[in-house]
């Protein structure tokens, strides 16, 4: 059968030109980049380009970039290392109801050891208010946090404005920039973020590295303690491997941005509109916000998001849901709940998320299949009239 | 995928799926941990069920195993029924991931719902 994956916000497929790399530093270049010997340093000089690559793509001097273990890893060191480093001057954190679990559940856990933390709504479409962001700054204000891109509608947030408003304030200012990066361009100075968090894995890289921006002169607390790598910021013996593909991603996500994004773009559109054309009662979430050009969020009225994610699954489309069955928390998705759905609306959702390897012929696949798997299941459900 | 290739069988080919005109016996039930709806209809002569019919809005754990306890009742007494467990459904599909065992819930509640009052 043939297999389309349109899970992209998901995990991307690896470049072949990230695997290449990466290779011969399993069995050649396997030095530790802390030994002086030649092994070692021809390990760190790997390292060090591959810190370059990965600067570049964010405009970040390569001594500001601080390789993790992932998304999940740059959140909770940017969070929990402002949160430890600054609570002499306050416990008050500002982050949205719409950021990823890794920001969510890593402010939920400071709540328990005395922080506050204020949870700003968005608007209809998914955004935060700048104003809104303004109007909760307390003395006791020391972190910001607010995504870049939203992973499951792929709403864009206003980030320089809050830039400028967390800088005005002298508050630092992190945001979660997984799913922006790679997808729309990124310069940490013009965001005036002072940390800002990317993963490999979501940019055709490999899983298990990411990295943390850190504007210089912000102090973090490092969260893992050892043998002071990465400027005594993250210790533990880097994943060279790993973190030289991240390298050749970022380079290659750099140079394909325009292009690819243009192309994955066109292929979104089309899926959008020939999908509302060739379905009734569906509705495209976040459709007029600014958004990520591979993220497509929909309704479907009568038809519940785990079935028709199975139902596409069999006919060999990849695609998730925000519906409650398919949460191992069977709860509705908090994103689609923050933006006024209600759990039965958010149950009907499907989230389709691109990558520049898609193609009209796949996108074309699914608009023919979609339509029959929404239909069967309507005839199945007790509400559904047809028109 | 999640499921037993029985599940998916009955998720996609759903047995006894409709409504019965003029029915003996109806119930809607919902599942108040995942929002999933359940219809059923029953014909029932002489203390038996002579046919069922369901419709759902669900999961496909929740479509495949309403329409398999559908279709397992028509021809019981309606204390046969009644006895049905959310266990005997879904072994009977080749077993269900442990977060969706309330599924099989739906059509145990939705069988004791409508047969309520009837001896």
């Amino acid at each position: 059968m043939q297999r389309i994956y349109l899970d992209s916000n998901a995990t991307t497929p690896m470049r072949p030109e990230v695997v290449a790399a990466m290779l011969p530093v399993f069995t050649e270049d396997y030095g530790n980049p802390s030994s002086i010997h030649w092994f070692g340093q021809q390990a760190k000089a790997l390292l060090d380009s591959a810190r370059q690559h990965v600067a570049r793509l964010i405009h970040a001097e390569t001594s500001e970039i601080v390789f993790v273990s992932g998304g999940t890893e740059a959140d909770n060191m940017a969070i929990r290392g402002i949160a430890e480093s600054q609570k002499a001057r306050g416990r008050h954190i500002i982050t949205s109801k719409i950021e990823h679990h890794a920001v969510l559940h890593t402010c939920k856990d400071l709540e328990k050891q005395g922080y506050e933390v204020t949870w700003l709504g968005v608007s209809p479409d998914g955004v935060v208010n700048p104003e809104d962001v303004r109007r909760a700054i307390r003395p006791d204000t020391i972190l910001i946090s607010i995504m870049h891109a939203n992973n499951e509608i792929g709403t864009i947030q206003p980030i320089e404005e809050i830039g400028q408003i967390a800088e005005t304030a002298d508050i630092y200012f992190h945001s979660d920039g997984v799913q922006s990066t790679g997808k729309i361009p990124v310069d940490v100075r013009k965001l005036k973020v002072d940390l800002y968090s990317i993963s490999a894995h979501k940019i055709h890289g490999p899983k298990g590295v990411g990295a943390l921006f850190v504007r210089k002169g912000t102090i973090v607390k490092p969260q893992l303690t050892g043998g002071g790598h990465e400027r005594n910021r993250r210790s533990g013996t880097e994943n060279v491997a790993g973190i030289v593909g991240f390298g050749v991603a970022a380079k290659m996500a750099r140079e394909g941005l325009e292009s690819e994004m243009a192309h994955v773009r066109a292929l979104r559109d089309r899926l959008e509109s020939q999908l509302k054309e060739k379905i009734d009662l569906i509705h495209v979430n976040a459709e007029s916000a600014a958004r990520l050009p591979n993220t497509s969020n929909i309704m479907v009225d009568f038809a519940e998001g785990e079935g028709l994610v199975i139902s596409l699954d069999l006919k060999g489309v990849a695609v998730s849901t925000g519906s409650a069955c398919s949460s191992g928390s069977l709860e509705p998705s908090h994103v689609l709940t923050a933006i006024g759905k209600t759990p039965d609306e958010a149950h009907g959702s499907l989230r389709f998320s691109l990558n520049a390897g898609n193609t009209v012929e796949e996108i074309d696949y699914v608009v023919e299949v979609l339509p029959r798997i929404v239909e069967r299941l309507r005839e199945l459900s007790p509400f559904y009239k047809r028109a | 995928m999640p499921y037993a290739p029985k599940l998916i069988d009955y998720f996609e080919n759903p047995r006894c799926a409709g409504e019965i005109e003029n029915p003996d016996a109806v119930a809607q039930v919902s599942n108040p941990v995942c929002g999933d709806v359940m219809k059923l209809w029953l014909r029932i002569a002489d203390g038996t069920i002579v046919d069922a019919k369901f419709k759902a809005q669900g999961c496909s754990a929740a479509i495949a195993t309403s329409s398999y306890a559908t279709e397992m009742i028509i021809g019981m007494k309606l204390d046969q029924a009644r006895a049905i467990t959310k266990e005997n459904i879904a072994d009977a599909l080749g077993g269900l991931p442990g977060s969706k065992m309330h599924c099989s819930v739906l059509a145990c509640d939705a069988i004791r719902e409508a047969l309520k009052g009837r001896s």
